[in-house]
This record gives C-alpha cells, structure tokens and sequence, in this order.
C-alpha cells in the first residue's frame, strides 16, 4: 500500500518534461492520470526513482476540433472524453467505450493519452482508438511524429513511444454520423475485459459503406477484425450478412487462458459480441 | 520532501511530504481526517473517495503531491458542523449503511452522481455506485438511500433563494 | 401442538418499531474510532515479511540490513519471539484423537502456507517499516505442496508430514446409531431395487469473508493493563487466548473492539498478527500498531467453506425421501483454526434441513493442505448443508418431473407438526414452511415466470428464464453450553448483560456481545426501553471492551439477540425486581400489590399516579430514605444460557437469465419470505436479510479464492477475488411470516445468516433449472459465465452424441 521511495517534478511545459525525461531515462516513470501506475507503484511492482507528472501541463488537455479529425490532449481525463458533444458527434465509438472504462471516480483522474500509453491489452480504449484509426503524436526534445494506430500498439503494455518521448495528443478522424456499438464482456462491473468488441459502421442506403471492428484482449496487443470488416463492405446491413461477418471475427486472433475462461471461449465470445456490437451500430434488430 | 498547500474541507493547510505519500494517507495520519478510509490496495473499494476540486476520486490512486494547490472535501466536511447533507440524511433514513465502513467512500461518490445527475434511475445509480464496494447492505438500501436523495435535494430550497433574497 | 404463525409483526411499544439508527450519527459523518485510526505517544508501527513459499523449511533468515536501515527499530524472527508469542488455540477438537499441529503465530523453521509470518519489521513509521521489510532476506528450501483438497485426500503429498496424513479427523453421526432414526443404508438398497437414489457431488468453493475494514491491532503496554485494540469479533475470547497462550494474567490484558467494519466470521479468529502484535509490545515496552492491505487480509485472514460433498438421496418414485447419506470431505487449510473443523459439524444438523427424512447419516473428514487455514464464514457450516439438500431436492423434483416446491411440500414438516424432532436429533420449536412458500409465491409472481420461461423455452430464445427455489432453515443462537458440551467445543455458549440505572435515570447496557455493523446500540435500547418503560434515546448500549463488558462471548453465529437480547431481558427484569421494594416504600404501598405498567409502578385498580422507575432511582442514588436493609442500588446482571436453538426458515425464489450465447447469467427477480421469529427492529432485520442475499448469491455466481499448483494464491486483491457491485446485483422483495422462538422469551430467531444460507442454492437451482432443457443438470461455483457456456456446450454434446434424447 506504500510505493517505494521516489523523487518527483510536476512540470508545467512539455519542453520542461521531455527535458527532465531525457536526464533521468533510465528510471523515470511518466504520471499522468495515475490510475493504472499508481497501483502498480502501491504494491510496489516497480520502483522507479522519479515520476514526472504531467498534470501541470495545460497545453496536454483539451479537445478540439482540427477539420477531418478531432484532437484529444493526452491529458484529458476520460470524463472530460465521455462528456464532449464532439466526440459523441464525431467518434461515437469512443464515447461508447467510456461508458464501459473503470469506474466514475477513475474517469474523474484517468486520461485519454496515459491509457493508451499503458496499452492494457484489456484496456478499453485501445480497440476504439484501432478501429478508428487514431494516430499519436508523439514529442521529443527533437520535435514530434506520427504514428498510426497500427503501429503504435508493439507488445504487452508497451507501444512505440520511446523512452525520451511523450504521447502530446491523439487525432481521431471523425466518424461523423457513424453507428457505434462497444461490447463489454465481463463478469462483474469492475472487472477488465474479458473480451470486448468496438465496432463502428457507416450504413448508407441500407447498404455497409464502411465498417471498423476492433477487438480487446484478443491478444497481446488490441486487435482490428479484418475479415469481418471487409466482409461486410458493400453488403446489405441485415442480420444474416452480420451473422456471417461475425463468424470471421475471431480468425487469426491468440487470446489468453485465464481464470476468466481459455482462448476457445474467448475465440466464441469475440463472435458473440461481434454479432452484436454490429447488430446495435447499424440499427439491426 | 515536497511542500504541498490545499484547501481541505474549507481549511487552508499547508505541509511537507514525502512525495510517495497516497492523499489518502495524508488525509488520515497527517491532517486526522479519519473519516476517510482505506480498505484496499488496487482501487477497487472507493472507500477513500473523497472529491478533489468537486469531482469525485479515490483518494488512494492520487499522490498528496498532485492535490497541491487544489480543495479537498472529504465526509467531514460535507455539511457545516451540525448539520447534515441531504445524501448523509438519506442514508439513515434509508438504513444505506450497517458497519459504516464503506459508508463515507459511498456518500461521497452518492453526492457526485447527484451532482452530475440529480434525478437518477435505479439503474444510473447503480452505474453511478460501480466503484464502491460493500459487503454489509447487498447494496439494496444504498441504492434506495441515494434515489431519496435525490428526491430531498430536489425539494429543498436552492442555497440564496429563500424569503430574505 | 403448534405454534401461532402470523403474517407480521405488529408494533407494540418499541419491539417491532423501524427505529433508525443510532450506530449511524457517527459513521455517516466520518466521527469514527477504527483501529487503524488510532495513534498513540511513541507507537511504533509493524511490517510483516511474510512466506512466499507454500511449503518450506526456513534455512535462514537474513535481518541484518533492515535492522541497519533509517528509523528501523527492531527486526524479529520466530525464533526471537518463540517463548513469548503464545500460540494460535483450536477450540473444538471434533473428535479425541483430531491432529491438531501447533500453529505459531510466527513460524520458526517450517512455512506451511504462502502467506505465514516469517519475521516482523519494527519501525517508526509504517511506510520505513514497509521499506525494511523489503530487506529482509528469507531462504527457503521447497518442500512438496498439497493445495488441492481432492489431492490432500489421495495422501501421497503431505501437508505436515510428521503427521504422516493429511487427514486431522472423521466426525460423524448417524440416525440408525444415536436412535433418532433409521439405516441410511437400507434406505438406500431399497430405493436402488424400488424407488429413485439421486447422487451427486458437489464443490463447496473456498470463499474470503472480505470484510471491508482490512484487519488491524493496536497493542499498548504502557499502562498496568496491556491494552488491545483490534478489529475483531471477538474481544472476549482473543483475551483468554492470549492470556491463556502467553502466560500474562488476563487481569492484566484489556482487550477493545472499537468501531469494527464488518466481520462475517473473518473477525472470528485469534488472529497470528495479533499475537505478534502483543508480543513485539511486550518486548520493547512501547506501543506498536499493525494494519493489514487488503492483499494480505486476502492472502493470510482465515478462508471459508471448501468441501467436497458427497450425496446420497433415497426416496420413493412417489416422491418421498427415505433417506439422506453425506460424507464430506473438509479442507483445513494448514492449521485447525480457531472452531476449525466444527465448521463441517456445525452443518451436520442441518443437512436434512425442514424435511422428515426417516434415515439419515452424515460422516466428515477434515484435511490439511498447504493453504491459507479456513474458518466460520458466513452461515458456517449450514450454507453447505443447505446447498446440498436444496440441490438435491431440486434434483429429486426433475427426475420426477414434477414442480420442485410440490416436492418439497411432500416431504416438509407441516406446522401442525411442531415442535417436531429431526432425524439429527434438534427440537424445532416452530415455523410454518407451507405459509412462507405460499407468500413467496405471490410476491415473486411464480405461475407468471413459469409461464414466460414455457415461452422462452418454446421459442428458443438465446436467454432462457430459470427459478430457483430454496426453502431453508437454520439453527441459529449459538448455542446451548450443554449441547457444545456434547460437541467437545471449549467454551459455553452463554451471553452476558448488566443493566445500570444512573442517578439521572438514563440507562446503560452493558453487553458482552460485540457488534461490528448489526445496529446493536438501537436494537438493544429498544429492548431495554420497552421493558424499562424508558425512552429509547434514554438507552445507551456499551460493549466492545473488556474492561466495560468484563463477560462475554462475542457475536457470531446469529446468536447476539436470542441469546444476549434474552440476557439483557432478563438483567432488565432484575432491574425492576430491585426497583418493585423500594417504589412500594416510596408509594407506602405492598410491593404484591404493585403493577409495573410503561415505566411506572403504581397500585393495581387505582388511579394513583405511582413512580417512574426513573424517580425510583434518584431514590436508590439518594439512598435518603430506602425500605430498612436495601442495597441502594437497581444496577443487576444476567447470563442467560439458552436451552436450545432457534430455527430461522423461509422460502426463497431467484430467477436469472441465462444468456446461452456466452453462459452469462443475470439476476431477474429475487423475493424471499423469512421466519425469524419476532421481529425487535424491521429496518435491521431487511438489511441483514439484503446483505445476506448478496453474499450468497456471490457464493453462486462470482466469488471463489483460487491458487496455482504451488499454492500461491491467484485471487489475491479484488482484481481478481470478485466482490459484486451495486452495478451486478438487483433489489430484493421481502416479506415475513412470525413464528416466535420458544427458546427466549422475545421470540426472536436470529436473522444475521438467513440471506448467504438461503440464497446460493436458490441461484445455482434457477441456472440449471434455466438450462435443463439442454440436459444441463449442475453448473460449479462459482456459476461463471465460462462454466455455464461449458455446462451447456457439454450437455449439447452429449446430447447430440445420444441422438437428443436428454435423459
């Protein structure tokens, strides 16, 4: 319940954050909502020497709206997130997913950015932020990049920000006007996913125009549901075409075995949810 | 060490503290506000919620060294001395509590969702609650507590707009 | 004869009123006295290093540099404290020949479980302490673990291998032999040639009490009594034992339960960190304080259930049950803790639950295994049993074909029947099963979900509907001394009161048992204020410290009304004894000819105002003008032994949604009509009964502690040891039949168990009675929704294997 001993700086610039950041590499951790670290650090599951807060640095939180793409501060709190009329309006999906992340006094402390850099492959925001296509900007002392949603996920709790850099914010672009449905599977309300489904579709004239289906904890790292994304393109949005596009779901995918159940069931559930995650994005009875 | 200065139930305070100090045990063992619990290590119990600026949080997954230069209110410092909050009356009323361990976790996380939303169904009250556990009441009381809440708080007359305004 | 069973209770002064609570002015504002809130001049704060190894030999244990780090005070081993820490007692050795190992509270050169006490880190500070204890460096040498009670069962690994088994004792009882009823065994011959034998086994999963307050003890030796404060349910007896273990007076100990957060049998222990606790103190003549996480109150605080049940059921094909045969296996965990294997015993009574079973036989073996020890929990003992038999008569109703309350009808004591004695030798004083069923019906609205699940079932919908059903009883008010006499327990099962009337004429109670969220103080005012004729605000209950409430024997097993309610009845009674003399000289009247009527003496037949039992006590403080020879004194005890039990009952009605897809189940409706006797505070009695509810139906649904093959525990903090939420569980309908006990003179029964024991079989009964159809015919427990989905996918199988016949 104690975390070990650490030496601490709250910066107020990202300049002054990445500058500390490259003094002390070796054994800093970057605090930003805490949420996820914090727990780590009570029970004493790593021992690092400094932790850098970023709670201090405005310019890291905010939403804004950057014409064919919505901008999210790493910075900004979940509950900030899930309360935003641009987001609702713009990626749905991510409102849903917030409904289903942690608990209300999490959201209050958790951030967009510090989630996603944590890449829980039980997290739920990162199967969303996949299906979307998010991309994170990433900044250094050097300046900044880009990296895609694709590539950005690299392992088990790790991801393409490197160790003198911080993920600045994170564009989504908009899905306006986007069915979305988040599937959470779990047995009790606190618990992380067991497995969970982010689907979100463009339906235009009855028919799927377009249809993003990305997955949580199918694997080491947040998955997209290829097949059945490009099976459903073009296709009448019916019960029967989902039903056979949520077939596909699973394909190619290496979930865990836990107590929660092994990865055959886990394989069936990723059906399941598709099936219905699809079902409520497109307004499918 | 790290000096820290935060309102906390509306008295300034001011202290130095080891960096790695959880608020929640600045609250208890530096300031004696005990009425704000710890009942376990993973965030899961939200019996230390206390709101940190007027939201919401629990109080062990946030460093005292973060809540510097904020405002703390913990279950001490809901209503003036004296007196009681609304979701306080309700619970007793209601009989929202039986060891009282999760009960000041509870009401303060009761009186956020009441902030954030006065008149709750049964359902987005239990949503609203998912953080908190407890083992005494099988929630049903609670849940009850927190809709009649909502109900006194609706009726009662907003702070300024009595008879002398 | 038969007992009157109402509908409800009727208020009649203060006995029956919602009064709420005086517990809650405190605790709603955060003015509480936890041990963990407690800090005293100088007190030094503990660290436990605890063993990582389920089973090892301690080669060495290396303290030198926490010894050496900043604000670190003192660093002992086992071996250091071996000659003052006591020992951890067992206080029921079920048989005379039970292996009971000696259970340190600190080990010295042998680790039986992941989790034990290898050394303790002194400090000034909680956080140096913790910082220290990561120093310590213990090396072990691995020895084989048994973790799993079928294998501790086989032998061949040994949990304590001087014992040369595993085995600690066979307890049994059996109807043929002790002459309360007939041979199990023929019951069963007969029913294999003529009639049906239902067999079954089923998993008792081991649970954690997960109070919500993490345990905590605070030891003062400054004074001439050592002071104890500690998170317990037991202050009486934690004194003896650690008078009796350390060789300190119990003069000179003072044990406190100050505000407690929950307890549910967990807090039914003399714990180990106690016992170090009190030695460290002792050692370094300074105060010390140890708070437990929650990761290692889930880790080392005792464990409950984990039995494997074996179950033979005989019964006629008309649906008679002739016979009940339960063996049991038990695990211990590694040591036989404090009522240990009493828990099994505790439920041997109460396997043929409120059936006239002619036959019955129930045998238990305890085991040991290199895991945490297991305990009271909840309902101790009788949840399993009522699991079993409710599960088996469900059983009986589905191979028969036939509604499962008709089948219980059939073979239930009619309350015309009582008092009735039961094939495991108990008096039922009263109830009336046929009443409480016919009222859980109509607030569940039965025949309605009977008729939608036909629907679901016919259209083959992907959420099937099932009801499960429940009609239980318990033994409850532990417990007659005479009977745990029988039983071997080592203690009686009296409580304690002392009634004092103060010059002011308010009033304190003093009881021995010692609440921890039940809502004593309000309870017990209202009894002392209806029987005093003194406003209840007037009534202060005091418990929770020996030195206040010197005699006791602490709240546990649903026994704090019925039998420390009665005591302060009767230490009330006393009270208006001592009063009745002393009015009568004030009124120049004949003590006979005084009646005692709302808190008043007065003259039968006359209008004479008479005295208040208030104004008789400014008389008594006086003592200016008493009767020639009185004690100037109304204060009076009592101890009230019960001469039985008392036998809670009711029926319970649970309907899920079974999502056949993934194998979620979701709660529908639950509606439960209890029996607890008369009922002193309604409010009181729905949350016990609420509470109860959710501890059950999580015993069915959610919560089980798990370890790996080398007996490190996989559900060790909440992430994975799942606690329902507000957001996973539903409200209750509750209603009530009042068939007053006999054993006490309130008529109550006890209400604090009734939920866990009645509501888990009513759940894991309404999924497979959701799933029969597809030839499911048990779901384990925890009923995750992975087991569920296997359990369906399984029967499907096989099912189609055998051409869709599900029979």
């Amino acid at each position: 319940m104690i975390p070990a001993a650490f030496d601490y700086v709250a910066p107020t610039t990202l300049d002054e954050a990445l500058a500390s950041l490259s003094a002390h590499r070796d054994d800093v951790k970057i605090l930003a909502g805490g949420q996820s670290l914090l727990p780590v650090l009570r029970m004493r599951l790593n021992e690092p020497g400094l932790l850098i807060d970023l709670g201090r640095i405005e310019s890291l939180r905010g939403i804004r709206d950057d014409g064919d793409a919505l901008v999210i501060g790493a910075m900004t709190t979940h509950h900030d997130v899930s309360a935003s009329a641009l987001v609702q309006e713009h990626a749905l999906l991510i409102s849903e997913a917030m409904t289903h992340l942690a608990d209300p006094q999490v959201r209050h402390r958790g951030t967009f950015g510090g989630a996603l850099s944590h890449a829980d492959p039980a997290g739920d925001l990162c199967a969303p932020a996949l299906a979307l296509g998010a991309t994170f900007v990433i900044a250094s002392a050097g300046g900044s990049r880009t990296v895609d949603a694709g590539s950005f996920f690299t392992g088990l709790f790790e991801t393409a920000i490197g160790e003198d850099e911080i993920l600045a914010e994170v564009r989504i672009p908009k899905h306006t006007d986007w069915g979305a449905r988040y599937e959470k599977f779990v047995q009790i309300a606190y618990q992380w996913s067991i497995v969970g489904v982010a689907a979100t579709v463009q339906v235009e004239g009855g028919l799927f125009a377009a249809a993003r289906v990305g997955l949580t904890n199918m694997g080491i790292v947040p998955l997209r549901a290829e097949a059945t994304e490009s099976s459903l393109v073009g296709q009448p949005a019916t019960a029967e075409t989902i039903a056979a596009a949520a077939a596909l779901a699973a394909d190619g995918t290496n979930p865990p075995s836990d107590l929660n159940g092994d990865a055959d069931y886990r394989r069936h559930l990723a059906r399941v949810l598709t099936g219905r995650a699809l079902r409520a994005a497109s307004g499918v009875a | 060490m790290t000096s820290i200065r935060l309102i906390v139930d509306g008295r300034q305070v001011a202290d130095e503290v080891e960096p790695r100090t959880l608020l929640v045990q600045y609250l208890r063992e530096q300031l004696g506000k005990t009425g704000t619990v710890i009942g376990c290590d993973t965030s899961n119990c939200g019996a230390c919620t206390v709101h940190l600026n007027g939201r919401s949080v629990k109080s062990c997954n946030v460093l005292a060294v973060q809540a510097d230069g904020g405002e703390v209110t913990t279950i001490q410092g809901l209503a003036p001395a004296g007196e009681l909050h609304p979701v306080q009356e309700a619970f007793r009323e209601w009989h929202g509590l039986q060891c009282g361990y999760c009960t000041p976790g509870m009401i303060m996380q009761a009186v956020d969702l009441l902030n954030e939303n006065p008149s709750p169904s049964e359902e987005a009250v239990r949503a609203g609650l998912e953080g908190n556990l407890c083992r005494c009441t099988g929630y049903h009381n609670i849940v009850a507590a927190v809709r009649h809440a909502s109900e006194l708080m609706a009726n009662r007359q907003p702070v300024g707009s009595g008879a002398d305004a | 004869m038969s007992t009157t069973t109402t509908d409800s209770t009727s208020p009649t002064g203060e006995i029956g009123r919602d009064r709420r609570r005086k517990e809650d002015a405190r605790l709603i504002t955060g003015r509480t006295r936890w041990t963990d809130n407690i800090t005293l001049p100088g007190m030094l704060h503990l660290a436990m290093v605890r063993s990582t190894s389920a089973h090892a030999r301690i080669t060495a244990v290396r303290t030198d540099a926490a010894k050496a780090a900043v604000n670190v005070v003192d660093v002992f081993t086992g071996a250091d404290l071996a000659d003052t820490v006591g020992v951890c007692i067992n206080a029921w050795p079920i048989t005379p020949d039970q292996k009971t190992p000696t259970h340190p509270p600190i080990a010295t050169d042998r680790v039986v479980f992941a989790g034990e006490i290898v050394a303790v880190v002194v400090a000034r500070s909680a956080a140096a302490a913790r910082d220290a204890a990561e120093l310590v460096e213990v090396d072990y040498e691995e020895l084989p673990a048994v973790v799993d009670l079928a294998d501790a069962e086989r032998n061949q690994v040994l949990a304590h291998p001087d014992l040369g088994t595993n085995r600690s004792a066979y307890w049994k009882f059996d109807s043929a032999e002790a002459g309360t009823g007939g041979s199990v065994e023929a019951a069963i011959a007969e029913a294999r040639t003529t009639g049906v034998v239902i067999e079954r086994e089923f998993r008792q999963q081991r649970l954690i009490p997960s109070f919500m307050e993490p345990r905590s003890v605070v030891v003062d030796p400054t004074g001439e009594q050592i002071t104890v404060w500690s998170a317990t349910q037991i202050p009486h007896i934690l004194r003896f034992a650690l008078a009796a273990t350390t060789g300190v007076s119990e003069s000179k100990i003072r044990v406190i339960a100050p505000d407690v957060g929950g307890g549910f049998g967990g807090k039914l222990q003399q714990t180990p960190e106690e016992m170090v606790a009190f030695a460290v103190a002792r050692r370094l003549a300074q105060p010390v304080k140890y708070t437990e996480t929650r990761s290692e109150s889930l880790l080392s605080a005792h464990h409950g259930r984990d039995q494997i049940q074996r179950m033979t059921l005989a019964a006629t094909t008309d649906g008679r049950v002739t016979g009940l045969k339960v063996e049991l296996a038990a695990n211990l965990g590694a040591y036989v803790a404090l009522v240990g294997g009493g828990v099994p015993v505790l439920g041997a009574f109460m396997f043929n639950a409120i059936y006239k079973f002619p036959a019955y036989h129930f045998g238990v073996t305890t085991y040991f295994t290199n895991t945490t020890w297991t305990d009271a929990y909840r309902g101790a003992g009788r949840p399993e049993a009522t699991f079993a038999v409710e599960r088996l008569m469900d059983e009986l109703a589905a191979q028969l074909g036939e509604d499962p309350l008709v089948v219980r009808a059939r073979n239930w004591i009619t309350h015309e029947e009582f008092p009735f004695t039961t094939v495991s030798g108990l008096s039922y004083d009263s109830g009336n099963y046929e009443l409480a069923t016919e009222k859980a019906k109509a607030l569940f609205g039965y025949d309605e979900l009977r008729a939608e699940q036909a629907r679901r079932r016919e259209s083959g919908d992907p959420v099937q509907l099932g009801i499960g059903v429940s009609t239980f009883t318990e033994m409850c008010g532990l417990a007659p001394s005479r009977v745990l006499g029988t039983l071997d327990y080592g203690a009686g099962g009296w409580e304690h009161a002392s009634i004092r009337v103060l010059a002011t004429g308010k009033v304190e109670v003093v009881t021995g048992s010692s609440a921890h969220g039940q809502g004593h103080e309000t309870a017990f005012s209202q009894i002392v204020a209806d029987r005093l004729g003194v406003p209840f605000e007037d009534v202060e209950v005091l418990h929770g410290d020996t030195m206040i409430a010197p005699k006791g024997l602490d709240t546990y097993g649903s026994r704090s009304l019925v039998v420390g309610g009665e005591a302060i009845v009767r230490a009330s009674d006393k009270v208006i004894d001592k009063a009745r003399p002393i009015a009568a000289h004030l009124l120049e009247a004949n003590p006979d000819d005084l009646e005692f009527v709302g808190g008043r003496f007065q003259v039968k037949g006359t209008a004479v105002a008479g005295v208040t039992i208030q104004e008789v006590a400014g008389a008594t403080f006086v003592a200016h003008n008493l009767p020639e020879g009185t004690e100037p004194s109304l204060d009076a005890d009592a101890t009230f032994d019960p001469d039985n039990f008392s036998f809670p009952h009711g029926t319970h009605l649970c309907a899920v949604e079974v999502d056949t897809e993934t194998g979620r189940v979701s709660l529908r409706k639950y509606s439960a009509c209890d029996d607890v006797g008369v009922i002193i505070n309604p409010l009181i009695v729905a949350g016990q009964v609420h509470g109860g509810l959710v501890q059950g139906i999580a015993q069915a649904l959610w919560e089980g502690a798990q370890y790996d093959e080398n007996g490190q525990l996989l559900t060790g903090s909440f992430v994975d040891y799942l606690l329902p939420t507000t957001a996973d569980t539903i409200s209750f309908d509750l209603d009530h039949t009042v068939s007053p006990a006999s054993s006490n003179s309130l008529g109550a029964k006890g209400v604090g168990e009734a939920g866990t024991i009645a509501s888990t079989p009513a759940v894991v009964n309404a999924i497979v009675d959701a799933l029969r159809h597809l030839g499911v015919s048990n779901v384990a427990m925890p009923c995750t929704p992975y087991r569920v989905f296997q359990a369906i996918q399984q029967a499907v199988g096989q099912k189609s294997a055998s051409g869709g016949n599900p029979s």
